[in-house]
């Protein structure tokens, strides 16, 4: 049996190609006990994971705390906003205080690039990021490309655009390298202003034409506009935005083609996308929200099996 | 490695009909009945049983489903080697039905114990049987015991039951391992 090649789970380039097919494997048989009549399994009685949130979140911190519960951990949570971060503790003193209560898996979302890998160095605990500033959020794209394998059968070869934001957007960084990894083909799509100049170094075509990037792909991943991240305007107005590279039926119906639509939330329905599009049979936007319960609980559970006791 | 050959596929044959004589005894036509083979080994024998019933004592309304106990393992990270999940295939509902788990060995009763907890997952049975091809005797950790069992050997600890089907392995015959 196989074990992944990493102690951490800190950003998909520190994986394999294996570990995404151990993973997805180990996360179909969580998906078939998610659908059981009894969703939970008693492997992690003796684990216990805090879940440490620095920023926002709804779906992912939702969802990991479920994939948790339905391995019969014990959760402990935390967000900055209640914490003694606001009295000036750093994050190595902060993260110490709750392992010394005997934690063995931490879960976290911060808003400084590399907060994970920085902590992963000094605390002895696995670490899971759920997100580090604009850098990285693994578990995002392992559920986008366990949904394209799971609508598709296969990611090899197939062609993947992402739209939108990638200047201010770990979803698209995390999901290229996913992508790539398994053999892929991938563009970006977006308003120049919204597209890294690094981005061609990493094999990355840029298409600023929305049309021509939905006419070349298979698979259309729609990210929403950062606003917050935005400390200028990078565009004239939302208006403008939805124009050029808002998705609507009229403009899939043109295609001539069907293409997966999906969204790694939280959509601003009438902006990036429409909710006739969002809503429709093309988009696994849902799918990706059942299948990232069961992402994490493959991603915790081959880690936790590292854990001896 | 020493190979000492305990049951051949002539042997095989005629406990699987004793196996299927006993089960119908207790079960008649099966139609409160369900039968759950457990991953790897054990979905090989609940398979034949099946195909014995069906064919030779005309019972062709019988539930098969195959149960993966990975996760509800008490060893898990106590093991050298990390543990694989195998698939679970269970198109029924539990509740209510008597279940027959089938294994091919029993041995320290741990696998049993985790099926016991797993297959609640799936409601609650009315009753729960235990049918294994070997009960090796004097080995149990828990309080166990098979209700049907093929055959009863004493072997000791370091010894290895090893159960070759031909589904798999090309061959029917149960095989005991020992070092020296």
């Amino acid at each position: 049996m196989k074990q992944l090649s990493t102690a951490h789970l800190l950003g998909i380039k520190h994986l394999k190609k294996e570990d995404i097919d151990l993973i997805f494997e180990t996360a179909d048989h969580f998906k078939e006990v998610i659908n059981r009549p009894i969703k939970k399994v008693p492997s992690l009685r003796d684990i216990t994971i805090a879940n440490l949130f620095f920023e926002n979140s709804t779906r992912t911190k939702l969802s990991f705390e479920l994939a948790e519960k339905r391995l019969s951990a014990d959760i402990i949570n935390f967000s900055a906003s209640q914490s003694s971060v606001k009295k000036g503790e750093t994050l190595i003193d902060t993260v110490n205080n709750i392992l010394s209560m005997k934690v063995d898996i931490v879960v976290m979302r911060h808003p400084n690039v590399g907060a994970s890998v920085f902590l992963s160095k000094h605390v002895d605990a696995k670490i899971i990021n759920a997100g580090d500033g604009a850098h990285e959020h693994p578990t995002q794209a392992l559920l986008d490309s366990y949904s394209i394998r799971e609508k598709l059968g296969i990611v090899k070869g197939k062609k993947i655009v992402i739209i939108g934001d990638i200047l201010h957007s770990r979803v698209a960084l995390s999901n290229i390298f996913a992508l790539q990894l398994q053999g892929a083909k991938v563009k970006v799509c977006g308003p120049t202003t919204l597209i890294p100049k690094y981005i061609s170094s990493l094999g990355v075509e840029v298409e600023t034409n929305l049309k021509k990037a939905l006419a070349w792909c298979d698979v259309a991943n729609v990210l929403r506009v950062q606003h917050e991240r935005m400390d200028i305007n990078y565009f004239p107005s939302i208006r403008e935005y939805t124009q050029l590279f808002g998705i609507n039926k009229k403009i899939l119906d043109g295609l001539g083609k069907e293409i997966v639509i999906m969204h790694p939330g939280p959509i601003n329905r009438g902006v990036e996308i429409t909710s006739d599009v969002a809503d429709s049979n093309q988009s696994i936007i849902l799918n990706q929200v059942e299948n990232g319960v069961a992402i994490r609980m493959a991603v915790i559970y081959l880690l936790a099996q590292q854990i001896k006791k | 490695m020493a190979k000492k050959t305990l049951l051949n596929s002539k042997d095989i044959h005629i406990i699987l009909h004793r196996l299927a004589c006993q089960l119908i005894e207790n079960h008649n036509d099966f139609n409160n009945t369900v039968l759950i083979g457990l991953q790897p080994r054990g979905i090989f024998l609940a398979q034949r049983l099946q195909d014995v019933l069906q064919k030779d004592y005309n019972i062709t309304d019988i539930k098969l489903g195959q149960l993966d106990i990975t996760f509800y393992r008490d060893d898990f990270r106590r093991r050298e080697a990390p543990l694989a999940a195998s698939n679970t295939t269970i198109d029924f509902i539990v509740e209510g039905k008597k279940v027959v788990i089938i294994d091919d060995v029993l041995f320290s009763g741990r696998s049993i114990r985790s099926a016991l907890t797993a297959i609640q997952s799936f409601g609650r049975p009315e009753s729960i049987e235990l049918l294994v091809l070997i009960d090796r005797r004097f080995s149990r950790h828990l309080p166990i015991q098979p209700d049907y069992k093929g055959r009863q050997v004493d072997v000791i600890n370091s010894e290895k039951v090893k159960v070759s089907w031909q589904e798999q392995d090309k061959k029917d015959a149960v095989y005991i391992l020992s070092d020296y």
